[in-house]
């Protein structure tokens, strides 16, 4: 009981020390190259209830200008009547919205990089959103770890 | 003081040392969770360095991976794993060993005494050009296969606290020896360095962490979103926007409402217009310090009319850049803020 004592309270200072990282943001690498892990993440996310807005070619926009750089896509998505709703009732979060997970190609993997929707609860204190984004949270594990095991 | 914290978390694995149980955690699994997203699935690195090289496996004891999973890198983009527990730690170890072709070597805490200022010179001569003047690390870090950066491999920053909390003497002292076959980092034993050379640079090294180290701010008390009053209605207040984005060098790329793409075309809310612009050769500096940047880059803001009043709303990158635990990418979010505020503060003047 008492290691468990100290335990706890040098955790405590060390997390004071130190923000803890290892969370706020998700991000899953998928063996399976740009294209099908794109093909994939959209289907994962209308497989969940939400609908794509639009893809976002940052590859295209810097090599266009003359930067070199794999494949690099931000995916946005969202349930239009939530996105509407939050967006009325919670101005403060228009700009976080709709959700986007960034997809970038490494060496013939890909990755998928979002911030943990969690991490909104501290960046938008209300009992009322955290419920929302406690089922982003779900959503957003089940879709990383579909996207973890695609092969 | 911080160092204090650094010696406390130390020893805090060894004080709730948890009784393994048959041990059936999979440490596979674990990895592929934890660490594959950076460090690649077989090791090979990316965001992170490579871990599966056989000049690494064989220069570092269980304890130095313990403690660098542990306490992670501040402000290098490694995080401090605490909420896995002793057996899911090992169990990883145990994992990432599986690459190696030799044993690991044990934990020699015998401490390696050389001059200070002798090793300055040597560190400025021969390391700084890679390293930082300071051991601040290179500029990015890993592997990162998507775009072209100064080196195959980025060298680690030497001067972290978690770094040099982890690492014993004589592993760095070995490390700096051996090299890295395979990255950048050459033996410098082969180099021509001597004993005494290596024992002077160790020494310098760890003079870094008598040094103040400024770790990642919290940021915790940044508001999230940054909202100014617009004077101007909808329409003007986006073409300020546009003009005064393009005026500071970005390019304008897009202007759309915030539903477009969700809602059927004509049936998305006119009044929550979204501006797009980018600077290509920040936004291009950016994914090199750090490739999961463009989650929120390029950059956006987006002006919202209710009952007749403009409001102009931007995320705040002071504070998501917190979420990167990356030194270098909080400095450019600073630049970025700054660019935000300068660019809406002249549109709603
Ligand atoms: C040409 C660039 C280059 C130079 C010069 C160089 N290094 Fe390195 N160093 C690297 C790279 C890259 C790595 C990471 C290797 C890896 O991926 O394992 C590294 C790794 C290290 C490590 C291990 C760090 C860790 O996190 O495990 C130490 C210690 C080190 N270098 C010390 C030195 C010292 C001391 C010198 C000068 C005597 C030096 N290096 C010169 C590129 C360089
Ligand atoms: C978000 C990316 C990220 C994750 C996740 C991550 N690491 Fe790292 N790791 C890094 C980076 C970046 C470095 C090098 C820091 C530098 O350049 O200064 C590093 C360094 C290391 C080192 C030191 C390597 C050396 O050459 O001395 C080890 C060991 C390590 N990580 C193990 C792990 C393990 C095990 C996990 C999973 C439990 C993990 N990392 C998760 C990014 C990450």
């Amino acid at each position: 009981m008492k290691r468990m004592l100290i335990g706890a309270l040098v955790a405590l200072l060390c997390g004071l020390s130190v923000p803890a990282f290892a969370d706020q943001l998700m991000m899953v690498r998928s063996t399976q190259t740009f294209p099908e892990a794109m093909l994939r993440l959209q289907e994962e996310i209308k497989a969940r209830g939400y609908s794509l807005s639009r893809v976002q070619r940052v590859d295209v926009g810097l090599t266009g200008m003359g930067y070199q750089t794999d494949l690099y896509r931000v995916v946005f998505f969202g349930k239009p009547e939530e996105i509407r709703r939050l967006s009325r009732e919670y101005p403060q979060m228009i700009p976080y919205l709709p959700l986007k997970i960034a997809v970038f190609a490494e060496d013939g993997d890909t990755l998928l990089v979002a911030t943990r929707p969690s991490e909104f609860a501290r960046l938008f204190d209300d009992p009322e959103l955290s419920g929302i984004f406690a089922r982003w949270e779900a959503d957003m594990d089940a879709l990383f770890d579909a996207m973890r095991v695609a092969e | 003081m911080y160092r204090w914290f650094i010696l406390l978390c130390l020893f805090f694995p060894l004080l709730t040392q948890a009784d393994a149980p048959g041990d059936v955690i999979d440490g596979a699994r674990l990895y592929a969770r934890h660490c594959a997203a950076c460090h690649g699935m077989r090791g090979d690195g990316g965001v992170g360095v490579p871990l599966r090289l056989p000049d690494f496996q064989a220069g570092v004891s269980d304890a130095y991976f313990e403690r660098t999973i542990r306490l992670g890198r501040p402000g290098r983009v490694m995080p401090a794993f605490r909420d896995l527990d002793d057996v899911e730690v090992s169990a990883i170890i145990r994992h990432v060993r599986s690459w190696a072709v030799t044993d690991a070597p044990p934990h020699d805490a015998t401490p390696v005494r050389g001059d200070v200022k002798r090793g300055a010179g040597l560190f400025a001569k021969h390391c700084a050009v890679c390293h930082g003047a300071q051991g601040e690390g290179g500029a990015g870090t890993g592997v990162t296969f998507s775009r072209p950066r100064d080196l195959p491999v980025i060298a680690p920053a030497l001067n972290n606290p978690g770094f040099l909390t982890a690492a014993s003497d004589r592993m760095i002292r070995d490390t700096v020896a051996r090299g890295r076959a395979g990255t950048p980092m050459v033996s410098f034993r082969e180099q021509g360095f001597s004993e005494q050379d290596l024992d002077d640079v160790v020494a310098y090294m760890r003079s870094f962490g008598e040094r103040p180290y400024d770790v990642p701010i919290d940021a915790s008390d940044e508001p999230a979103t940054l909202v100014f009053d617009s004077p101007h209605d909808l329409v003007t207040t986006v073409e300020a926007l546009v003009r005064a984005a393009e005026g500071r060098n970005f390019r304008h790329i897009r202007t759309q409402t915030l539903e477009e793409g969700l809602w059927p075309e004509g049936e998305d809310d006119p009044h929550q217009v979204v501006v797009y612009f980018c600077n290509f050769e920040f936004l291009n500096r950016a994914l090199q310090v750090d490739p999961r940047v463009g989650l929120f880059l390029p950059c956006r803001v987006t002006a919202v009319e209710r009952d007749g009043r403009v409001q102009v709303l931007a995320i705040n990158p002071k504070r998501l850049s917190s979420h990167y635990n990356n030194r270098e990418l909080n400095r450019m979010c600073e630049e970025m803020y700054g660019l935000y505020v300068e660019i809406i503060e002249e549109a709603t003047l």
